[in-house]
């Protein structure tokens, strides 16, 4: 009876989920789409993503607030000037963990004297999506470090914390049931490889913090604001746990 | 402007199949969603699509509802001659976008 118990507490007490994916073995969610779509993807002159780069080189060299200055004024080429900018963040900066579209807002506030643009606006993703674009095919540049191991950790807890009316994990069905099917479709591991991205169900462009709402909708979790400190830091962590993987920035997923 | 997207070779043989990718940026509104409030949002989407080769239509579409949003319609067609290809969509609430290119057959 009092081993019976004991193991019952062993139980209750072993960690939510078996651990984290090897390295070697860790696929972006391109691998577990079907051919039409990966086709989408592949083309980019037929990827309706397309269009959202195309306002995106348009806002970039647009001269907006009350400077007035474009991006291109400082920054120039973006194809030069971006190249790799999307695989460091989010990063810390000025001591804040910030997030791309929070870095573009910034810079609009700050330096453009200009209104920061909405989240999920057109022209925000217009915007991010053709800065992350200079990344496509390079690896995510995360390192662990002191100024983000602490958002990192608290990103890492939040992914592995049960929450919702469903009381699940994030780590329960990407960690440990990746590969397998939920309704019909396959379990991603969950790598923020490609966003912001074009969304078959959502017939648009969304950013990676929009698909995380989604997911806690999805297991009925009150889901965090945009921006909140709380998002960020587990794109932070999605990020980390996406090393060394390549950029397919604008991705088209189902 | 609504923005337009084709793809299509600059030079072909004759006699030679070729494939004509066109991608149109239009949110293809569908007309039997509600907002949130529950008004209807209106339809809003293109009706029609065609190609013409040198002033000759060579490929039309219909449009309807049901078709996604920046709607992708690809066909093939014959190089018979130099000249000019011209797409035209158009759609509720005056929408009309257009494209031209050159194609060079030798």
């Amino acid at each position: 009876m009092r081993i019976a118990s004991l193991l019952l507490l062993v139980a209750a007490c072993a960690p939510v989920h078996a651990g984290d994916i090897p390295l070697a073995e860790r696929r972006s969610g391109y691998e577990f789409m079907g051919r039409e779509t990966r086709a989408m993807q592949d083309d980019e002159a037929t990827s309706p993503a397309l269009f959202w780069l195309l306002d995106g080189e348009t806002l970039w060299k647009r001269p907006d607030g009350a400077s007035p200055t474009a991006c291109v004024s400082c920054h120039g080429d973006a194809r030069d000037s971006m190249k790799g900018v999307a695989t460091r963040y989010p990063r810390v900066v000025g001591g804040k963990l910030v997030n791309l579209e929070q870095r573009i807002n910034a810079c609009r506030v700050e330096r453009q004297k200009a209104a920061p643009f909405a989240y999920e606006s057109k022209e925000l993703l217009a915007l991010s999506a053709y800065v992350a674009r200079q990344s496509r095919g390079l690896p995510i540049a995360i390192e662990a470090d002191a100024a983000n191991q602490r958002y990192l950790d608290a990103g890492r807890a939040r992914f592995e914390a049960r929450q919702g009316q469903l009381n699940l994990a994030c780590a329960q069905c990407h960690d440990d049931n990746w590969g397998k099917s939920l309704a019909g479709t396959p379990i991603p591991q969950a790598h923020p490889t490609g966003y912001p991205l074009y969304r078959l169900e959502w017939q648009s462009m969304g950013s990676l913090e929009r698909r995380l709402r989604n997911c806690m909708i999805g297991v009925r979790a009150e889901p965090y604001a945009y921006g909140a400190p709380e998002m960020v830091e587990l794109e932070l962590y999605l990020m980390w746990r996406a090393r060394g993987m390549k950029l397919e920035t604008p991705a088209v997923r189902p | 402007m609504a923005r337009v997207a084709v793809t299509l070779p600059s030079s072909a043989k004759r006699g030679e199949v070729i494939e004509i990718r066109t991608l149109a940026q239009h949110a293809m509104e569908n007309g039997f969603r509600h907002t949130q409030t529950g008004e209807l949002i209106a339809r809003d989407i293109i009706t029609k699509f065609s190609c013409s080769y040198n002033g000759v239509e060579i490929f039309r579409a219909e449009l309807h509802p049901a078709i996604a949003a920046n709607p992708l319609i690809t066909f093939t067609t014959v190089a018979a001659e130099s000249g000019t290809l011209e797409f035209r969509w158009t759609g509720d609430n005056g929408y009309v976008a257009s494209y031209s290119a050159q194609i060079t057959v030798a």
